[in-house]
């Protein structure tokens, strides 16, 4: 009954072989080729099984022994050859040697990466920089209908990750600007930073029924009426705020960098 | 002939004694004692699979237009890498399969390494003498989850892309070293190009390599220590009851790893996993919705979801607010991890030699402490996908998450101390061996005890 049922194992994978080499040569689909080999791998898996309870004895006792080496207490340890005071200032020196070899070694690791303190503080936004929009095409009053949003970059910066940020339209009579913003949003157009001030994704959701822009990473939510305050999640700040005007002919600018360092935090931040 | 073989190489080598001794190799029979098998075999799944991917895969995030055969993709500007994926689905003979047997496979690799860590746990395994063994296999774990990671994070697609953007965040958070260290890491601030070949060098060389090095510790040392049993009749201390390695043994476990391998190929032909051309190449200012990482990582994302909005400020320094979920988590997690046999010992005061394991009921403290850290990793994890909950319910993601909140605090007290009255209560009872009884068979066929 056994030998029976391993050798039908073996010809169902042989079968099964035989198929995934047409499947392969004819291009077969993805299913059949992920069966065929199953039941390719698995007929020798079962048979092996069932073949191994024909094997051997089955179950036998084997005696651990002693894992510990036995000592012989006459025998002298491996520190006991080497002597005393010499053998202190060789192992101090020694692990000196190799400390001075180590910091020298870790000199190149500056070829790394840059220094992170520019992208920290400082984007590409500067006073006079147009708004553009991710075909790097200039922005102008109107146009956004109020509950509108799109993502913009400086002009000649078109995708920074860095210098992302959102253009959002509100009724300007809604919107509760902070003391010394309240001239930066013009028309009701006012521009955060995309970056969330938790874990740097994207804030990619405007919720305009509720005035709120949320982050679908970790649903940080952010009132775009009072500053991009956080209202709920785990960002623990507003999304930088950017100054922006209008120009006589309508077009977005920036009136300088974002106030504070955008995204997420570092130890020295605020200095 | 291959005796012949064999006796030439013992005359020159002393093979046979080697071989004698380890076709002796005695191994216990247990169900459980399967899942590190099962850990194995998916590394060598992952191996051969993972060599097939590197010839096609191109490590490289300069950007490319595509122009394979996906055609909703066609004309797009994406990094090489990304393309290079494509490529590998849809125009190489059997590279979707491998592709995805290779994901599914690092999924099975680390929860077997789980489970197989619980078993140990759970049973007092990790005891003396094999406490050198646990936090190789701890290791074996935060090396399983870095590659996985890594892997994911290879074909540049939007979701890891945005995986790697968090990754960053978390490194900048370290206080005095995060940003240098985020920025060294991945060759400037983020997002740069270099860090694509970095992965790939981790991922397929370094990490691989550490693994199977530690892997062959972990296995030499099993050998040498032998295995540990359940205790049960003829099984003592100083005995180790099971089947030889050779033959039963090494054919049975030669069939498993053939289904373990069955069981992943079906996987990766019939599940589809990681289907990066619908999330599409990664671009910095976009983001989609939902976003799951792999399974692994749940606990981490969940942590980074439902940690309230703290970010401690003093003299004009601060410690950002995934510092805590981010680093202090898993940093604390592994922690307790690699020092649970040390830390057990000392509170137990129990510095004996253990081979027969115990029943989980029997160690009550061990194993509710054990139950309510499981219950606490389960609970994030289930908070890493507060916002899929939220809408397949119709619930406010902002309930769902508060709701997260107190479970997290209190589901694991409450499930220790449950699992604390049972183990007392079931260990303190009368034992529950099988009485003697004799078995008849009766003329239908069946089998009954006499009474």
């Amino acid at each position: 009954m056994r030998d029976r049922a391993i050798i039908i194992s073996l010809l169902a994978s042989a079968a099964a072989s035989v198929g995934l080499a047409i499947a392969f040569l004819a291009e077969g689909g993805l299913a059949a080729q992920g069966i065929l080999l199953a039941i390719a791998l698995a007929g020798i898996g079962t048979a092996l099984v069932m073949w191994a309870h024909t094997l051997g004895e089955g179950e036998v006792a084997e005696p651990r022994g002693e894992l510990a080496t036995p000592t012989d207490p006459e025998s002298p340890g491996p520190g006991a050859t080497l002597s005393g005071p010499s053998r202190r200032s060789f192992v101090g020196s020694l692990l000196g040697a190799i400390g001075a070899l180590a910091v020298a070694l870790l000199s190149p690791i500056k070829s790394l990466g840059r220094s992170p303190e520019s992208a920290l503080r400082h984007t590409k936004w500067a006073a006079g920089i147009p708004l553009v929009d991710a075909d790097g095409h200039r922005i102008f009053l109107g146009a956004l209908e109020i509950g509108g949003v799109a993502t913009v970059f400086p002009e000649g910066y078109t995708g920074d990750a860095v210098s992302q940020a959102l253009l959002l339209r509100v009724d300007p009579k809604r919107l509760q600007p902070l003391p010394g913003r309240e001239d930066w949003s013009p028309d009701g157009y006012i521009v955060f930073s995309k970056v969330c001030t938790h874990a740097g994704c994207p804030v990619g959701l405007f919720e305009n029924t509720r005035d709120q822009l949320l982050c679908p990473c970790h649903q940080s939510t952010f009132n775009v009426l009072a500053g991009a305050k956080p209202v709920f999640g785990p960002a623990p700040r507003p999304l930088p705020q950017l100054p922006i005007t209008a120009t006589t002919d309508g077009a977005l600018v920036a009136l300088g960098d974002f106030p504070e360092p955008i995204g997420p935090g570092f130890w020295n931040r605020d200095t | 002939m291959l005796r012949e073989v064999g006796a030439k190489l013992d005359e020159r080598t002393g093979s046979n004694r080697f071989l004698q001794a380890a076709m002796k190799k005695v191994f216990p029979d247990h169900w459980s004692f399967l899942l590190g098998e099962v850990a194995l075999y998916s590394f060598v799944v992952l191996l051969a699979t993972g060599v097939y991917l590197t010839f096609f895969f191109v490590p490289d995030a300069e950007p490319i237009t595509y122009t394979g055969s996906y055609v909703a993709l066609d004309g797009i500007t994406m990094s090489r890498a990304f393309e290079s994926t494509l490529r590998l689905s849809f125009d190489v003979r059997a590279g979707l399969l491998i592709r995805q047997i290779h994901h599914w496979a690092a999924l099975v690799f680390i929860a077997a390494i789980v489970a197989h860590l619980m078993r140990i746990f759970f049973t007092g395994a990790f005891r003396k003498p094999r406490e050198i063994n646990w936090v190789i296999g701890v290791a074996l774990l935060l090396l399983g989850i870095v590659n996985g990671f890594a892997g994911y994070s290879l074909p540049d697609d939007l979701l890891s892309g945005t995986g790697l953007r968090i990754a960053y965040s978390i490194a900048q958070s370290i206080p005095l070293l995060g940003p240098w260290l985020a920025s060294l890491g991945f060759g400037g601030p983020y997002p740069a190009p270099e860090i694509i070949p970095r992965l790939y060098t981790l991922h397929i060389l370094l990490v691989p390599a550490l693994i199977v090095a530690v892997l062959s510790v972990h296995l030499a040392l099993i050998v040498r220590q032998k295995h540990t049993q359940f205790p049960g009749p003829g099984r003592t201390e100083e005995n180790v009851v099971g089947t030889p390695l050779w033959p039963r043994f090494a054919a049975k476990s030669t069939g498993l790893f053939l289904m373990v391998s069955a069981t992943l190929v079906a996987l990766g032909g019939l599940f589809q996993i990681n289907p990066i051309w619908l999330y599409g190449p990664y671009h910095p200012s976009q983001v989609s919705a939902p976003a799951q990482p792999d399974w692994y990582m749940g606990w981490l994302e969940g942590a980074l979801r439902i940690f309230p909005n703290w970010e401690i400020r003093a003299f004009g320094f601060e410690i950002p607010n995934v510092f805590f979920p981010g680093v202090l988590l898993p940093g604390i997690t592994f922690g307790i991890l690699f020092a649970w046999p040390f830390l057990e010992a000392r509170l137990t005061g129990d510095h004996q030699i253990h081979h027969l394991l115990d029943e989980p009921s029997a160690r009550p403290w061990r194993t509710s402490i054990g139950l309510a850290a499981l219950s606490f990793f389960m609970v994030l994890f289930i908070a890493g996908s507060n916002d899929v909950i939220a809408s397949r319910f119709q619930l406010s993601v902002n309930a769902v998450t508060y709701t997260l909140r107190v479970l997290v605090l209190i589901v694991p007290p409450l499930v220790g101390a449950v699992a604390y009255r049972i183990a007392t209560e079931r260990s303190s009872g009368p034992p529950r061996r099988p009485t003697e009884e004799t078995i008849v068979r009766s003329e239908g066929g069946g089998f009954h005890t006499h009474d």
